[in-house]
């Protein structure tokens, strides 16, 4: 009897006191009638089937009733509808969003075999915590480990590919024939590289990236076997990637097999590989870290020149990607959950309210025998059908504003540019929907339902003081948390303002520039390279408006790297202190086009050749670090191979970026350099100051390259602007999300504290009355107000101040040096907060002033 | 069609349970339990409405109106405090009318196509 009456817990409270003592009663006399075990047991089979078929088909005619009474109710009240809807829709909506785009970079497994056992190998130096490996470095990691399964290598490379349509500039890799194994991905058709492909003198072989294979080669799967040809030489296709393979990250279009020359394992020093390992079934990280330090350990004592404070750095391939931008998507979801938070808080305020007004209809409906239960499940679902409402539409808001957080997705790592929206997301919402409904909606229905029918009788007024607490719980909770947003919001924008005002070293405004990456060996001559550089100068710089154009191996901020070890004669080579520079070949004029300034001495020149004595321009952050207070020009310093002199100084650029610290510059003459060095530094990207837009410039610039070279690809055709603008555009965007964050928390604040005064005022009206007829005057009725209202504001400053120092300080690596307890922002928050607090207490407290104490007591 | 309001057709076709409750509240004010027996007998055993699926149709058929619970009581003797009785109400009667006169309706359907055994 026991178990049964348990069993009578499956049916809603209401139904079971309503029926219950009854169905027992049935049940015990069943149970009575029923002789033998068989019996017994076939009644309990039939009873609990029939139990929980019946317990939810109440529950569901239950639902049905109380939606019905929801969409009655809510058509009564459009405006709280439609408030309330809408205020879900940008809670679920921001946080579905944020959600999404942080699972996709920071959650989501990679899309490869057994992701969390891959990770990425790098050497380490100080200053440089992840550098490229070298050849022989490679080899012996590869040789001594036993903490990886596998081992593979990548070098990026880019190559022309011609004889399909237009000449087209395509990025790639070149990879050891064992780094897919370590992925674990197969080809969509065809063959990976075996040993036979990665040895020395092979035939070139390649596989193509899905793209290029629908885009280039119209997705004919003939083409298997049949020859491309990249940079002049043939390679035959032997397989295509699938769709969503994109390593090492999006822009990879072709993979070629490495093939390493006995020569490559001489230079220690030569840092261009890209190291992927899986490592073995029960070893950790840490454990492979500590493994690779002792060989890294090892090789230093080995090779104590080349190897010096050569250490290794083990990196989960997950972890790719930037504190920053981590920082970055980490800020956002918790701007998100704020608003989330605001806009519950919001709804329970008003839900809070509204139960006060309808405690009469809630205590009819009690009189007529609806039990406490029935009404708060009644009131629950009610909020529960705002919220799914709320959340739907919030999914759509999300959806429209994914395509607009994709600048947050870093290129560093192997996965698409916009997140994909699956059942994760839908999953993820539909739960947040449902948190929300009941997040803003229990309390407020526990509370109104504890109406008896006292409320029923005349002159009873409605709410206690243990509700207006509350209430101003609520309003203090949005204010803290919209003073973190401001907050927080604040500093950011000031660390972007300031990065922004960085100098960048060069005046990006009317400079255009493009990429014409010479194909190889085809330009293995540095005459044959000469000769097209010169054309292409000569014609461009005829060109109406152009005032002036050069070459340059990498363009600065688009390309960080590109380093080289600097030798000093007072100074030895100490590779340990980060004696390093950042290496370009540039032809005469790159100063002047790029608006860098020139110091001292000369630019180089068209009569700085092979045969003349080999010459540098550097930065002026070069001459401080080594030649500080003293006259630079005339010095010699090793680099690159040679003793080169100083015949220039000009301002130092940022290289890598505004925010980064980059090392000095070296720029050297594009003549002075052997017939296939430095292979890897060839100039290739051509900057030109014209006063003409670009798109009237650029047909004729194209004119003037295939008359160069036909076969000659352009591509990253981009502003200097651009470039530099590219630099913020995950933080502007993030600001922008965040500023629109706090300013939709700020509005719902000052609605919250709107609401709750104004029926503060309403529900006091009578004391308000009884006040003005003995004599209050109008500024002590408006002090009584404002004194409330601030005195919720300043709880609310406070607690938020605190909590936006302590956001503040876990943000500070995005801060750009903007200390995190700021005073500036801090103050404007507070001010802000203040105002909000002012214009919405305004209006009820003119309500206030404004009672007639004669109407009021004659409603009562 | 007389008695029979577009209101009592729009909760046709009834469901057989309310149907079989109407039907054991026709001659006289039952229990829960009464009626179950009831409908059993009526169907020779056939029908044994569970407890839940009695007073799940109960609730249903309250708030519809077709039965009612009354106050008035068998003599003390033959009473249970626990019990509650109910009784059909005119619309109830309205409506099982409506439910008869629709299956009526169907069984000659049925036997003009030959389905059902009796005259046509």
């Amino acid at each position: 009897m026991r178990f049964y009456r348990a069993l009578l817990h499956l049916y809603p409270a209401s139904f079971r006191g309503e029926y219950g003592a009854e169905m027992r009663g049935i049940f015990a006399l069943r149970r009575r009638e029923a002789s033998g075990f068989a019996a017994l047991v076939a009644l309990w089979l039939q009873t609990l089937g029939e139990v929980v078929v019946n317990a939810a088909a109440v529950h569901w005619d239950v639902l049905r009733q109380d939606l019905r009474y929801t969409a009655r109710t809510l058509a009564r009240t459009p405006g709280f509808a439609f408030t309330a809807i809408l205020v879900v829709a940008l809670g679920v909506g921001a946080n579905t969003a944020a959600f999404t785009v942080t699972d996709f970079v920071l959650v989501r497994p990679l899309p490869f075999a057994e992701p969390e056992r891959l990770v990425k190998l790098w050497e380490s130096t100080p200053g440089y915590s992840r550098m490229e490996l070298s050849p022989a470095n490679y080899r012996d990691w590869k040789r001594m480990n036993t903490s990886f399964e596998t081992m593979g290598a990548l070098e990026p490379i880019s190559m022309n590919l011609v004889g399909q349509g237009d000449p087209e500039r395509l990025e790639g890799a070149a990879v050891t024939a064992d780094l897919l194994p370590v992925l674990g991905v197969q080809p969509l058709v065809g063959r990976w590289f075996t040993t036979a492909d990665d040895r020395e003198g092979a035939p070139g072989t390649v596989l193509l990236s899905h793209r290029l294979w629908q885009a280039a080669l119209g997705g004919d799967i003939s083409v298997i076997g049949r020859k491309v040809i990249l940079d002049q030489a043939p390679y035959t296709v032997i397989g295509i990637m699938p769709p969503d393979f994109r390593f090492p990250n999006r822009e990879a279009e072709f993979w070629t097999a490495k093939q390493f020359q006995e020569e490559d394992f001489k230079d220690r020093d030569d840092n261009y590989l890209q190291v992927v390992a899986k490592l073995r079934r029960g070893v950790s990280v840490e454990q492979a870290r500590a493994e690779m330090s002792v060989i890294a350990g090892q090789l230093e004592r080995q090779y104590p020149k080349e190897n010096l404070h050569t250490g290794a750095s083990v990196i989960r391939l997950r972890d790719e990607l930037s504190e920053r931008s981590r920082l970055l998507l980490i800020a956002l979801c918790g701007a998100a959950f704020c608003v989330l938070l605001i806009a519950c808080a919001n709804l329970a305020n008003l839900l809070v309210a509204r139960g006060l007004v309808r405690q009469k209809e809630l205590a009819v409906r009690a009189a007529l025998g609806a039990g406490r239960e029935r009404l708060v499940r009644q009131m629950v679902t009610e909020s529960l059908a705002v919220a799914a409402l709320g959340g739907v539409l919030g999914l759509v808001v999300a959806l429209m504003a994914l395509p607009l957080l994709t600048k947050l997705v870093p290129n560093s790592l192997p996965i698409a540019q916009a997140p994909s929206v699956d059942m994760r997301v839908l999953i993820f919402a539909g739960l947040l929907t449902v948190l929300t409904g009941i997040g803003f909606g229990v309390v407020p229905a526990l509370r109104a339902c504890r109406a008896d029918l006292s409320a029923l009788r005349e002159g009873v007024r409605e709410g206690g003081g243990q509700k207006e607490r509350f209430r101003s719980a609520l309003v203090i909770a949005e204010v803290t948390a919209s003073v973190v947003l401001l907050v927080a919001s604040g500093l950011l924008m000031r660390a972007l303002w300031r990065i922004q005002a960085a100098d960048p070293g060069f005046r990006a405004d009317g400079v255009l520039t493009l990429r014409t990456a010479l194909a190889w060996p085809k330009y293995e001559k540095t005459a044959l390279r000469e000769e097209f550089f010169t054309k292409v100068l000569t014609g461009v710089r005829e060109l109406p408006g152009v005032s002036s154009a050069a070459y340059i191996s990498f363009l600065p901020m688009a390309m960080g790297g590109g380093i080289w070890p600097v030798g000093i004669a007072e100074a030895p080579l100490e590779r340990g202190e980060s004696h390093t520079a950042s290496m370009r070949f540039v032809t005469p004029g790159f100063f002047a086009t790029m608006g860098i300034p020139l110091q001292l001495g000369r630019d180089v020149s068209e009569s700085d050749t092979i045969s003349g004595p080999f010459v540098a321009v550097v930065s002026q952050s070069f001459v401080r670090r080594y030649w500080p207070n003293e006259n630079p020009l005339g010095r010699h310093f090793q680099f690159a191979e040679h003793d080169r002199m100083v015949v220039g100084v000009v301002g130092h650029v940022r290289v890598r970026g505004l925010e980064q610290k980059s090392e000095p510059q070296v720029y050297l003459p594009y003549k002075q350099v052997q017939d296939g060095w430095f292979i890897f530094y060839t100039p290739k990207d051509l900057v030109i100051r014209s006063s003409t837009a670009p798109p009237m410039l650029l047909p004729a610039i194209r004119r003037i390259v295939q008359s160069a070279d036909r076969e000659q690809p352009i591509s990253d055709v981009r502003t200097m602007s651009e470039i530099v603008e590219e630099q913020t555009a995950s933080r502007s965007l993030q600001l922008r999300v965040l500023g629109a964050f706090a300013a939709i928390a700020f509005l719902l604040a000052a609605i919250g504290i709107h609401g709750l005064l104004s029926f503060a005022v309403a529900q006091r009206g009578r004391e308000i009355g009884v006040r003005i007829a003995l004599g209050a005057r109008s500024s002590d009725i408006l002090g009584m107000v404002m004194r409330r209202a601030f005195l919720l504001a300043v709880t609310g400053i406070a607690l938020g101040a605190a909590l936006a120092y302590a956001a503040g300080r876990t943000l500070e690596a995005l801060l750009a040096g903007v200390k995190p307890g700021d005073a500036v922002t801090f103050l404007v928050a507070v001010g802000l907060c203040l105002v909000m607090t002012l214009v919405g207490s305004l209006l009820p407290a003119v309500r206030a002033v404004r009672v007639d104490p004669i109407t009021v007591m004659r409603a009562e | 069609m007389s008695d029979s309001t577009p209101q009592a057709d729009s909760l046709l076709p009834l469901p057989p349970a309310t149907f079989h409750i109407l039907m054991a509240l026709a001659e006289e004010d039952r229990h829960g339990y009464a009626i179950i027996q009831d409908v059993a007998a009526r169907t020779g055993g056939e029908l044994k409405l569970s407890a839940g699926t009695l007073y799940r149709s109960i609730q249903r058929m309250l708030e519809q109106g077709l039965i009612v619970e009354t106050q008035e009581r068998p003599a003390p003797e033959l009473d249970d405090e626990r019990r509650r009785y109910y009784r059909i109400t005119p619309f109830g009667t309205a409506v099982a009318r409506a439910e008869a006169r629709r299956l009526t309706q169907l069984v000659k359907l049925a036997r003009a196509s030959g389905f059902a055994p009796g005259k046509a």
